[in-house]
């Protein structure tokens, strides 16, 4: 097992996003650091577009998560409905 | 090719494939070769670009879109601390050492970096990379510009961040970072790819940005946790490249394998030293700090290099040779290179001082098994001179390792008490180095680092001629402004006034 992350800064438009990765990953965990939240999950890490725009209550275009992404580790891939990260 | 009619709205895949390889075409009246005269020399074979993945699959008008956005938040925030007096909420203007350190070394190399992407994007003959690479080119400069502009105010008010040009080119520990980035530059695509999108980015950043941005947030910088949350929103994307890069080399022919693995040996090692500086910045220099270097080295140092080398072992990729070494060292590296720092502060454009005890108490619980045992002797050695109105300067110069370019100032492995010195001989002249992965680079390319300029031979050079003050014009530190010990330096007492003036009537 190998740990995938993703890091968002701490703001108002990441709460739901977090909101939304916590749903859809019930193995992650979430750590709160100064200004910025980091989830760790082992191995997968996938973030749906559709959870996120539940959360938010307005359409959401996955690529916005550019303006708020810290950092992540494992491969990425991506289309309009999912963004996972994974070691597999 | 006719627009689809059939649907509305082209797929992030389309829309992907349209701005990349819908731009290439065949060369009809020109060999490949010499459009791309640089794509083979390195021994890296290719034999389908089109296996070329962007995971992030970013378009133009996209990238314009969320660039802005986060320049606008960016300078939103800048003007907000400025117009508030933002630099008296820092913890402490210690803090600022931090900085100017930041502002001399690294930014200059995202200077750097955006020249390397930049000729990188067009010496590949695959479109994908050649678009992945123009936009990170355009993010590094951007990089580069934001935290100038960001750091630009603190130059208002504070010493030590006007000479930050002529200190990346000329001063000593600043020739560490740029030796790295101009050894990136001087070599093929593929090498400056592991080096930068890989190595740094994808290994090294993570602790530079990290930690450390959230260490600013702690100590009440918000200019500089904008700055470098902005720069770590591309970084995201960069890693992806890196990384993607490096999956293509290794399938696309087995004979690269072995080249990947001595770039990956080289380049990790390298960047490992250009670390030295960041330790010191989160052991010894927030005043209020988040994690210690050996924390933050655990998590994306050592558990995130794993999971990486893991992945890449399918392919035959082993851990990085200098990878045992570094994880002894990292116990070590912040202390000891902090008491260089110290010793040599009459010529470092930023202020360093002794650790208080509170500070002392910190690092020992943080290396319970390196501090109270070789460190803080010596610094209690240092505070005892300093009260005795003797204080430790040390005019003498390290020697630099030709390789890295730091000072000769780390131990050996497995044996913190012994100074690491190698050295070798080539054409008739004996080159000096810090470690045995330092030699190795060298003898691996011994014409490429023979040519190093370092910065403590020029001290007796045109136009120095051993002359400290001359050294010091050169290098554009004003000596009892910039330098020495933190303690009645004018950052600390124009601090102190004007937060008194900020908090009272």
């Amino acid at each position: 097992m190998s740990t995938v992350f993703i890091a968002f800064q701490t703001n108002e438009e990441t709460r739901p996003i977090i909101e939304a990765i916590e749903l859809d990953n019930p193995a992650a965990t979430v750590y709160q650091e100064p200004a910025m939240v980091k989830i760790d999950a082992p191995d997968e890490l996938v973030i749906r577009r559709e959870t996120i725009e539940e959360q938010m209550g307005r359409e959401y275009d996955l690529q916005e998560l550019q303006v708020n992404l810290i950092t992540m580790s494992g491969h990425l891939s991506e289309d309009e409905d999912t963004f996972t990260l994974s070691w597999k | 090719m006719d627009t689809p009619v059939n649907k509305k709205k082209l797929s992030l895949k389309e829309k992907y494939s349209y701005l990349t390889r819908d731009l290439a075409w065949e060369p009809s009246y020109q060999k490949k070769e010499d459009l791309f005269p640089y794509a083979t020399y390195e021994g890296i074979k290719v034999h389908d670009w089109s296996k070329w993945e962007d995971p992030f699959r970013l378009t133009m008008d996209a990238y314009w879109k969320y660039q802005a956005e986060k320049e606008r938040k960016f300078y939103a925030i800048i003007d907000a601390f400025a117009q508030n007096n933002g630099h008296l909420k820092l913890t402490d203007a210690r803090y600022l050492s931090a900085l100017k350190i930041f502002l001399q070394a690294i930014s200059p190399g995202e200077y750097a970096a955006h020249k390397g992407f930049a000729r990188t994007g067009r010496e590949f003959p695959g479109v994908g990379p050649q678009v992945a690479c123009q936009m990170q080119a355009i993010d590094e400069i951007r990089h580069a510009q934001t935290q100038i502009h960001a750091m630009s105010n603190y130059n208002k008010f504070y010493n030590g961040f006007h000479g930050f040009a002529d200190q990346r080119d000329r001063i000593w520990y600043t020739s560490v970072p740029r030796s790295f980035f101009d050894d990136a530059m001087a070599s093929g695509p593929f090498e400056f790819m592991i080096a930068i999108g890989f190595s740094f980015e994808y290994v090294l950043t993570n602790l530079l940005f990290v930690p450390f941005m959230s260490g600013a947030a702690y100590n009440g910088d918000m200019s500089t946790v904008t700055f470098g949350f902005s720069a770590q929103s591309d970084e995201a994307r960069h890693m992806t490249l890196g990384l993607e890069c490096i999956k293509f080399m290794l399938e696309q022919d087995p004979d690269n394998v072995p080249i990947v693995q001595k770039w990956i040996d080289k380049w990790f090692w390298r960047g490992f030293r250009v670390l030295g500086l960041v330790s010191t910045m989160m052991d010894y220099m927030l005043p209020k700090r988040v994690m210690s270097w050996r924390e933050a080295w655990d998590i994306y140092g050592e558990e995130n290099g794993n999971a990486l080398f893991n992945d890449l072992a399918r392919y035959g990729i082993r851990p990085p040779k200098g990878w045992g070494d570094a994880a002894e060292a990292v116990d070590h590296m912040s202390h000891q290179f902090m008491l260089a720092l110290y010793q040599w502060n009459f010529g470092t454009a930023f202020h360093s001082w002794i650790p208080s005890d509170n500070d002392m108490d910190w690092l020992s619980k943080k290396y319970p098994n390196t501090f109270d045992k070789y460190y803080r002797p010596r610094w209690e050695h240092i505070k005892k001179l300093e009260a005795n109105g003797t204080p430790f300067k040390n005019y003498g110069l390290a020697k630099n390792c030709q390789t890295c370019q730091l000072p000769c100032v780390f131990t050996e492995p497995g044996d913190p008490t012994t100074l690491c010195h190698r050295e070798t001989e080539y054409k008739g002249e004996h080159y000096h180095f810090c470690s045995d992965h330092c030699r190795d680079i060298f003898q691996e390319e011994p014409e490429k680092y023979v040519q190093a300029w370092l910065p403590m031979p020029q001290l007796f050079q045109e136009p120095i001629n051993g002359d400290l003050e001359a050294w010091m014009k050169w290098v554009s530190l004003v000596d009892g402004e910039d330098n020495g010990d933190y303690q009645g330096s004018h950052d600390q007492t124009s601090f102190e006034k004007w937060r008194e003036m900020a908090t009272s009537n």
